[in-house]
Protein backbone atom coordinates (compact mmCIF):
# COMPACT_ATOMS: atom_id res chain seq x y z
CA UNK A 1 0.00 0.00 0.00
CA UNK A 2 1.26 3.53 -0.83
CA UNK A 3 -0.14 6.18 1.41
CA UNK A 4 0.13 9.43 1.18
CA UNK A 5 1.11 11.75 3.67
CA UNK A 6 -2.24 12.68 3.81
CA UNK A 7 -3.38 9.62 4.42
CA UNK A 8 -1.05 8.77 7.04
CA UNK A 9 -2.60 11.90 8.71
CA UNK A 10 -6.07 10.67 8.47
CA UNK A 11 -4.80 7.06 10.53
CA UNK A 12 -3.76 9.17 13.04
CA UNK A 13 -6.62 11.23 13.02
CA UNK A 14 -9.37 8.01 13.24
CA UNK A 15 -6.79 6.34 15.79
CA UNK A 16 -7.00 9.20 18.37
CA UNK A 17 -11.39 8.96 17.40
CA UNK A 18 -11.55 5.34 18.15
CA UNK A 19 -9.91 5.59 21.42
CA UNK A 20 -11.50 8.99 22.15
CA UNK A 21 -15.23 7.17 21.44
CA UNK A 22 -14.49 4.25 23.10
CA UNK A 23 -13.65 5.99 26.57
CA UNK A 24 -16.83 7.92 25.94
CA UNK A 25 -18.81 5.17 25.53
CA UNK A 26 -17.37 3.96 28.75
CA UNK A 27 -18.31 6.67 30.73
CA UNK A 28 -21.77 6.72 29.49
CA UNK A 29 -22.08 3.26 31.67
CA UNK A 30 -21.45 0.64 28.37
CA UNK A 31 -19.88 -2.68 29.23
CA UNK A 32 -16.62 -2.38 30.18
CA UNK A 33 -14.34 -3.52 27.34
CA UNK A 34 -12.66 -7.24 26.75
CA UNK A 35 -9.26 -6.40 27.51
CA UNK A 36 -6.51 -8.15 25.41
CA UNK A 37 -2.51 -8.41 26.62
CA UNK A 38 0.07 -8.51 24.14
CA UNK A 39 3.61 -8.91 24.89
CA UNK A 40 6.18 -7.20 22.64
CA UNK A 41 9.52 -9.16 23.36
CA UNK A 42 12.42 -9.83 21.01
CA UNK A 43 11.22 -10.80 18.43
CA UNK A 44 7.75 -11.61 19.05
CA UNK A 45 4.52 -10.03 19.48
CA UNK A 46 2.98 -12.69 21.89
CA UNK A 47 0.00 -13.74 20.81
CA UNK A 48 0.85 -13.15 17.34
CA UNK A 49 -2.67 -13.48 16.29
CA UNK A 50 -5.33 -11.40 17.66
CA UNK A 51 -9.03 -12.16 17.18
CA UNK A 52 -11.63 -10.14 17.88
CA UNK A 53 -15.57 -9.79 16.50
CA UNK A 54 -16.25 -7.16 14.22
CA UNK A 55 -18.35 -4.15 16.11
CA UNK A 56 -16.87 -5.65 19.53
CA UNK A 57 -14.93 -2.89 21.55
CA UNK A 58 -11.77 -4.20 23.35
CA UNK A 59 -8.49 -3.08 24.71
CA UNK A 60 -5.13 -3.63 23.68
CA UNK A 61 -2.74 -4.00 27.14
CA UNK A 62 0.18 -3.88 25.17
CA UNK A 63 4.05 -4.14 27.36
CA UNK A 64 7.07 -4.39 26.13
CA UNK A 65 9.67 -6.12 28.86
CA UNK A 66 12.72 -5.66 27.31
CA UNK A 67 13.46 -2.65 24.88
CA UNK A 68 11.18 -0.32 23.41
CA UNK A 69 9.01 -1.31 20.76
CA UNK A 70 6.05 -0.02 18.95
CA UNK A 71 2.86 -1.35 17.07
CA UNK A 72 1.39 -0.43 14.09
CA UNK A 73 -1.59 -1.85 12.75
CA UNK A 74 -2.00 -1.31 8.80
CA UNK A 75 -5.35 -1.39 7.53
CA UNK A 76 -6.90 0.34 10.61
CA UNK A 77 -4.97 3.43 11.75
CA UNK A 78 -3.47 2.33 14.96
CA UNK A 79 0.04 2.82 15.75
CA UNK A 80 1.27 3.79 19.39
CA UNK A 81 4.82 3.51 21.17
CA UNK A 82 5.42 0.51 23.60
CA UNK A 83 7.73 1.47 26.43
CA UNK A 84 8.85 -0.82 29.09
CA UNK A 85 7.71 -0.24 32.29
CA UNK A 86 4.49 1.17 30.71
CA UNK A 87 0.92 -0.50 29.70
CA UNK A 88 -0.01 1.24 26.70
CA UNK A 89 -3.69 1.14 25.80
CA UNK A 90 -5.31 1.15 22.77
CA UNK A 91 -9.18 0.56 22.26
CA UNK A 92 -10.57 -0.03 19.24
CA UNK A 93 -14.09 -0.92 17.92
CA UNK A 94 -13.27 -2.65 14.45
CA UNK A 95 -16.14 -2.08 11.88
CA UNK A 96 -14.73 -3.90 9.10
CA UNK A 97 -13.97 -7.51 9.00
CA UNK A 98 -10.58 -8.96 8.01
CA UNK A 99 -7.59 -9.96 8.38
CA UNK A 100 -5.26 -7.31 9.54
CA UNK A 101 -1.29 -7.22 9.55
CA UNK A 102 0.18 -5.16 12.56
CA UNK A 103 3.94 -5.04 13.00
CA UNK A 104 6.65 -3.51 14.96
CA UNK A 105 8.16 0.05 13.58
CA UNK A 106 10.34 0.89 16.03
CA UNK A 107 13.80 -0.91 15.52
CA UNK A 108 14.62 -3.43 18.19
CA UNK A 109 17.53 -5.51 17.05
CA UNK A 110 18.73 -8.28 14.73
CA UNK A 111 14.99 -9.68 14.31
CA UNK A 112 12.48 -6.81 14.16
CA UNK A 113 12.43 -7.60 10.38
CA UNK A 114 10.20 -10.44 11.51
CA UNK A 115 8.41 -9.12 14.32
CA UNK A 116 4.95 -8.94 13.00
CA UNK A 117 1.76 -10.30 13.44
CA UNK A 118 -2.18 -10.38 12.49
CA UNK A 119 -5.77 -9.03 13.85
CA UNK A 120 -8.61 -10.87 12.79
CA UNK A 121 -11.88 -9.05 12.63
CA UNK A 122 -14.56 -11.88 12.43
CA UNK A 123 -18.43 -11.82 11.98
CA UNK A 124 -20.73 -11.16 15.13
CA UNK B 1 29.95 -5.08 -22.58
CA UNK B 2 32.61 -2.77 -23.62
CA UNK B 3 34.09 -0.84 -20.74
CA UNK B 4 35.09 2.21 -22.10
CA UNK B 5 32.23 1.72 -25.06
CA UNK B 6 29.87 1.56 -21.46
CA UNK B 7 31.72 4.43 -20.10
CA UNK B 8 31.49 7.22 -22.95
CA UNK B 9 27.84 6.57 -23.22
CA UNK B 10 27.41 7.22 -19.49
CA UNK B 11 29.03 9.96 -19.89
CA UNK B 12 27.42 11.16 -22.53
CA UNK B 13 23.93 10.68 -21.24
CA UNK B 14 24.82 12.89 -18.57
CA UNK B 15 23.92 15.53 -20.70
CA UNK B 16 20.63 14.03 -21.60
CA UNK B 17 19.82 13.18 -18.34
CA UNK B 18 16.46 15.17 -18.42
CA UNK B 19 14.97 11.68 -20.77
CA UNK B 20 15.10 9.69 -17.85
CA UNK B 21 13.64 11.33 -14.67
CA UNK B 22 13.65 14.97 -15.27
CA UNK B 23 9.81 14.70 -15.32
CA UNK B 24 9.02 18.03 -17.14
CA UNK B 25 12.03 20.03 -15.86
CA UNK B 26 12.60 20.07 -19.72
CA UNK B 27 16.28 19.09 -20.12
CA UNK B 28 17.55 19.01 -23.47
CA UNK B 29 20.50 17.29 -25.08
CA UNK B 30 24.23 19.25 -24.36
CA UNK B 31 27.78 18.38 -24.51
CA UNK B 32 29.56 17.08 -21.92
CA UNK B 33 30.28 20.03 -19.83
CA UNK B 34 34.26 20.52 -18.12
CA UNK B 35 32.48 20.26 -14.43
CA UNK B 36 30.51 16.78 -15.04
CA UNK B 37 31.04 15.10 -13.07
CA UNK B 38 29.74 11.30 -11.03
CA UNK B 39 29.54 9.69 -8.07
CA UNK B 40 29.04 6.10 -6.84
CA UNK B 41 26.48 5.04 -4.31
CA UNK B 42 26.75 1.92 -2.25
CA UNK B 43 24.63 0.90 0.51
CA UNK B 44 23.10 -1.66 2.74
CA UNK B 45 26.38 -4.22 2.77
CA UNK B 46 24.98 -5.42 6.38
CA UNK B 47 28.53 -6.67 7.53
CA UNK B 48 28.27 -9.01 9.99
CA UNK B 49 25.39 -10.61 8.58
CA UNK B 50 25.41 -14.68 8.75
CA UNK B 51 22.57 -16.63 6.83
CA UNK B 52 21.64 -18.71 3.65
CA UNK B 53 20.51 -15.00 1.75
CA UNK B 54 24.14 -14.87 0.90
CA UNK B 55 26.35 -17.38 1.47
CA UNK B 56 29.32 -15.25 0.32
CA UNK B 57 28.72 -12.57 3.05
CA UNK B 58 32.37 -12.11 3.80
CA UNK B 59 33.09 -11.36 -0.02
CA UNK B 60 30.24 -9.40 -1.69
CA UNK B 61 31.51 -6.05 0.04
CA UNK B 62 35.28 -6.50 -1.22
CA UNK B 63 34.10 -7.87 -4.79
CA UNK B 64 32.40 -4.44 -4.62
CA UNK B 65 34.90 -2.21 -3.78
CA UNK B 66 37.23 -3.89 -6.19
CA UNK B 67 34.90 -3.30 -8.93
CA UNK B 68 34.67 0.47 -8.01
CA UNK B 69 38.38 0.13 -8.09
CA UNK B 70 38.52 -0.45 -11.70
CA UNK B 71 36.70 1.69 -13.18
CA UNK B 72 38.62 3.58 -15.70
CA UNK B 73 38.17 6.55 -13.80
CA UNK B 74 37.55 7.37 -9.78
CA UNK B 75 34.19 9.09 -8.82
CA UNK B 76 34.77 12.23 -6.74
CA UNK B 77 33.10 10.41 -4.25
CA UNK B 78 31.35 7.38 -2.78
CA UNK B 79 28.30 7.66 -0.87
CA UNK B 80 27.01 4.64 1.28
CA UNK B 81 23.87 5.26 2.28
CA UNK B 82 23.44 3.23 5.64
CA UNK B 83 23.44 -0.28 6.94
CA UNK B 84 26.89 -0.59 6.48
CA UNK B 85 26.80 -3.28 9.47
CA UNK B 86 24.87 -5.45 10.10
CA UNK B 87 22.72 -5.00 13.92
CA UNK B 88 24.04 -6.67 17.29
CA UNK B 89 22.96 -6.17 21.07
CA UNK B 90 26.33 -6.17 21.90
CA UNK B 91 28.27 -2.62 21.70
CA UNK B 92 31.74 -4.12 21.98
CA UNK B 93 30.63 -6.37 18.19
CA UNK B 94 29.10 -3.69 16.88
CA UNK B 95 32.29 -1.56 17.09
CA UNK B 96 34.73 -4.45 15.78
CA UNK B 97 31.92 -4.67 12.94
CA UNK B 98 32.23 -0.62 11.98
CA UNK B 99 35.91 -1.05 11.98
CA UNK B 100 36.12 -3.96 9.86
CA UNK B 101 34.38 -2.52 7.79
CA UNK B 102 35.71 0.81 7.54
CA UNK B 103 39.10 -1.23 7.35
CA UNK B 104 37.48 -3.04 3.80
CA UNK B 105 36.49 0.06 2.39
CA UNK B 106 39.51 2.55 3.01
CA UNK B 107 41.10 0.66 -0.26
CA UNK B 108 38.48 2.46 -1.88
CA UNK B 109 39.50 4.88 -4.97
CA UNK B 110 37.56 8.17 -4.46
CA UNK B 111 37.96 11.91 -3.71
CA UNK B 112 36.19 11.37 -0.67
CA UNK B 113 34.36 8.79 1.05
CA UNK B 114 31.16 9.84 2.42
CA UNK B 115 28.37 8.07 5.06
CA UNK B 116 25.40 8.04 6.71
CA UNK B 117 23.85 5.53 8.98
CA UNK B 118 21.09 2.86 8.78
CA UNK B 119 18.56 1.32 11.26
CA UNK B 120 21.14 -1.68 11.92
CA UNK B 121 24.01 0.84 12.16
CA UNK B 122 22.32 3.84 14.68
CA UNK B 123 19.02 2.75 16.09
CA UNK B 124 19.86 0.87 18.87
CA UNK B 125 22.50 3.54 20.30
CA UNK B 126 21.04 6.29 18.89
CA UNK B 127 24.14 6.67 16.42
CA UNK B 128 27.05 6.63 19.05
CA UNK B 129 28.98 4.20 17.58
CA UNK B 130 28.54 5.37 13.88
CA UNK B 131 29.37 9.00 15.06
CA UNK B 132 33.04 7.56 16.39
CA UNK B 133 33.62 5.94 13.45
CA UNK B 134 32.42 7.84 10.42
CA UNK B 135 31.15 11.56 12.04
CA UNK B 136 27.99 13.18 11.97
CA UNK B 137 25.08 11.42 10.86
CA UNK B 138 23.51 14.36 8.85
CA UNK B 139 25.33 16.87 7.17
CA UNK B 140 25.37 18.96 4.33
CA UNK B 141 28.25 19.94 1.37
CA UNK B 142 28.44 21.81 -1.57
CA UNK B 143 30.34 20.14 -4.56
CA UNK B 144 30.63 21.28 -8.23
CA UNK B 145 27.79 23.76 -7.99
CA UNK B 146 25.37 21.28 -6.15
CA UNK B 147 24.40 20.98 -2.45
CA UNK B 148 24.19 17.88 -1.15
CA UNK B 149 22.27 17.07 1.94
CA UNK B 150 22.57 14.01 4.02
CA UNK B 151 19.26 12.99 6.38
CA UNK B 152 19.34 10.32 9.42
CA UNK B 153 16.19 8.62 9.69
CA UNK B 154 17.10 5.81 11.75
CA UNK B 155 19.10 7.12 14.39
CA UNK B 156 15.75 7.77 16.18
CA UNK B 157 14.58 3.93 16.39
CA UNK B 158 11.03 4.97 15.73
CA UNK B 159 12.41 6.23 12.22
CA UNK B 160 11.53 9.92 12.39
CA UNK B 161 13.74 12.98 11.82
CA UNK B 162 13.02 14.86 14.44
CA UNK B 163 11.92 18.11 15.15
CA UNK B 164 15.55 19.40 15.87
CA UNK B 165 17.02 18.06 12.20
CA UNK B 166 13.73 19.21 10.62
CA UNK B 167 14.76 22.52 11.71
CA UNK B 168 18.19 22.37 10.20
CA UNK B 169 16.98 20.96 7.27
CA UNK B 170 15.02 23.99 6.82
CA UNK B 171 17.63 26.53 7.54
CA UNK B 172 20.24 24.97 5.59
CA UNK B 173 17.42 25.23 2.50
CA UNK B 174 16.55 28.48 3.00
CA UNK B 175 20.24 28.97 2.02
CA UNK B 176 19.96 27.87 -1.39
CA UNK B 177 18.23 29.42 -4.23
CA UNK B 178 14.87 27.67 -5.32
CA UNK B 179 16.47 26.88 -8.57
CA UNK B 180 19.36 25.39 -6.95
CA UNK B 181 20.47 21.47 -7.71
CA UNK B 182 20.17 19.47 -4.88
CA UNK B 183 21.02 16.02 -4.17
CA UNK B 184 19.49 14.23 -0.48
CA UNK B 185 20.26 11.22 0.97
CA UNK B 186 18.80 9.05 3.49
CA UNK B 187 18.44 5.22 4.78
CA UNK B 188 14.70 5.11 4.51
CA UNK B 189 12.76 6.34 2.37
CA UNK B 190 11.37 9.70 2.77
CA UNK B 191 7.97 9.03 1.70
CA UNK B 192 5.29 5.97 2.38
CA UNK B 193 6.68 3.16 -0.20
CA UNK B 194 5.28 0.44 2.02
CA UNK B 195 4.43 1.16 6.54
CA UNK B 196 3.05 -1.92 6.21
CA UNK B 197 7.07 -2.86 5.86
CA UNK B 198 8.29 -0.04 7.83
CA UNK B 199 9.19 1.13 4.83
CA UNK B 200 8.69 5.03 5.19
CA UNK B 201 10.01 7.79 7.35
CA UNK B 202 7.51 8.53 10.06
CA UNK B 203 8.06 12.55 9.46
CA UNK B 204 8.98 12.03 5.85
CA UNK B 205 6.12 14.14 4.70
CA UNK B 206 7.57 16.91 6.46
CA UNK B 207 11.12 16.70 5.20
CA UNK B 208 9.13 16.50 1.46
CA UNK B 209 7.30 19.64 2.11
CA UNK B 210 10.50 21.44 2.29
CA UNK B 211 12.60 20.01 -0.30
CA UNK B 212 9.37 20.73 -2.46
CA UNK B 213 9.99 24.62 -2.23
CA UNK B 214 12.94 23.75 -4.30
CA UNK B 215 13.16 22.78 -8.27
CA UNK B 216 15.77 20.26 -8.88
CA UNK B 217 15.76 17.89 -5.69
CA UNK B 218 16.59 14.10 -6.32
CA UNK B 219 16.74 11.39 -3.38
CA UNK B 220 18.86 8.76 -3.05
CA UNK B 221 18.93 6.03 -0.28
CA UNK B 222 18.63 2.79 0.49
CA UNK B 223 17.22 0.33 2.81
CA UNK B 224 15.05 -1.58 0.69
CA UNK B 225 17.74 -3.60 -1.22
CA UNK B 226 16.77 -3.04 -4.41
CA UNK B 227 16.34 -0.08 -7.66
CA UNK B 228 12.82 1.69 -7.30
CA UNK B 229 12.13 5.14 -8.60
CA UNK B 230 9.08 7.01 -7.52
CA UNK B 231 8.29 10.60 -7.80
CA UNK B 232 6.93 12.59 -5.24
CA UNK B 233 5.45 15.86 -7.01
CA UNK B 234 8.62 16.97 -8.70
CA UNK B 235 11.22 15.14 -6.61
CA UNK B 236 12.68 11.66 -7.74
CA UNK B 237 13.40 9.47 -5.06
CA UNK B 238 16.16 6.29 -5.91
CA UNK B 239 16.23 3.34 -4.40
CA UNK B 240 19.61 1.53 -3.89
CA UNK B 241 20.29 -2.19 -4.49
CA UNK B 242 22.34 -3.85 -1.61
CA UNK B 243 25.51 -5.69 -1.16
CA UNK B 244 23.76 -8.34 0.80
CA UNK B 245 20.70 -9.56 -0.27
CA UNK B 246 17.75 -8.28 -2.32
CA UNK B 247 14.60 -8.28 -0.95
CA UNK B 248 10.96 -8.46 -2.52
CA UNK B 249 9.26 -6.25 -4.03
CA UNK B 250 7.07 -3.44 -1.74
CA UNK B 251 4.03 -5.06 -0.52
CA UNK B 252 4.46 -8.11 -3.04
CA UNK B 253 4.67 -10.94 -0.27
CA UNK B 254 3.04 -10.76 3.23
CA UNK B 255 6.67 -10.85 4.88
CA UNK B 256 9.37 -8.86 3.87
CA UNK B 257 12.20 -11.95 3.82
CA UNK B 258 14.96 -11.95 1.77
CA UNK B 259 15.11 -13.29 -1.52
CA UNK B 260 16.86 -17.07 -1.83
CA UNK B 261 20.85 -16.76 -3.03
CA UNK B 262 20.20 -18.50 -6.35
CA UNK B 263 23.15 -20.38 -7.00
CA UNK B 264 22.49 -20.59 -10.79
CA UNK B 265 22.73 -16.58 -10.60
CA UNK B 266 24.94 -16.02 -7.59
CA UNK B 267 24.90 -12.32 -6.65
CA UNK B 268 21.65 -11.74 -8.52
CA UNK B 269 19.99 -8.66 -7.01
CA UNK B 270 23.08 -7.16 -5.55
CA UNK B 271 25.04 -3.86 -6.83
CA UNK B 272 26.00 -0.57 -6.85
CA UNK B 273 25.00 2.49 -8.96
CA UNK B 274 27.07 5.65 -10.38
CA UNK B 275 25.36 8.70 -10.88
CA UNK B 276 26.30 11.40 -12.81
CA UNK B 277 25.88 15.25 -12.82
CA UNK B 278 25.72 17.74 -15.02
CA UNK B 279 26.57 20.98 -13.96
CA UNK B 280 23.42 22.55 -15.85
CA UNK B 281 20.70 22.92 -13.83
CA UNK B 282 17.76 21.72 -15.78
CA UNK B 283 19.03 18.39 -16.38
CA UNK B 284 18.50 15.71 -14.05
CA UNK B 285 21.29 13.34 -12.15
CA UNK B 286 21.94 9.84 -14.83
CA UNK B 287 21.98 6.78 -13.27
CA UNK B 288 24.16 3.23 -14.06
CA UNK B 289 23.28 0.13 -12.16
CA UNK B 290 26.23 -1.85 -11.57
CA UNK B 291 26.09 -5.66 -10.50
CA UNK B 292 28.16 -7.28 -8.11
CA UNK B 293 30.09 -10.17 -10.29
CA UNK B 294 32.16 -13.16 -8.61
CA UNK B 295 35.17 -13.44 -9.37
CA UNK B 296 36.55 -9.59 -8.33
CA UNK B 297 37.86 -9.81 -4.93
Amino acid sequence: MNGTPLQRRQWLGGAALVLGLGSSAWALGAARPRVIRVVARKFEFVPREIRVRRGETVELQLSAPEVPMGIHVIGLELRADIVPGQVTRLRLTPEQEGRFDFLCDVFCGSGHEDMSGVLVVEGP
Amino acid sequence: MNKDFDRRSFMRLAGLAGVVFASGLGGSARAEEADDFFFVQLSDSHWGFEGEANPDAHGTLSKAVAAVNALPQAPDFIMFTGDLTHTTDDPHERRERMRTFRDLVSPLKAGALRFIPGEHDAALDRGRAFQEFFGPTHYSFDHKGVHFIALDNVSDPGASLGAEQLAWLADDLSRQPAQARIVVFAHRPLFDLAPQWDWATRDGARAVALLQQHENVTVFYGHIHQEHHQMTGAIAHHAATSLIFPLPAPGSQPRRTPLPWDAAQPYRGLGWREVALSRTADQAPVLQQRPVQGGQA
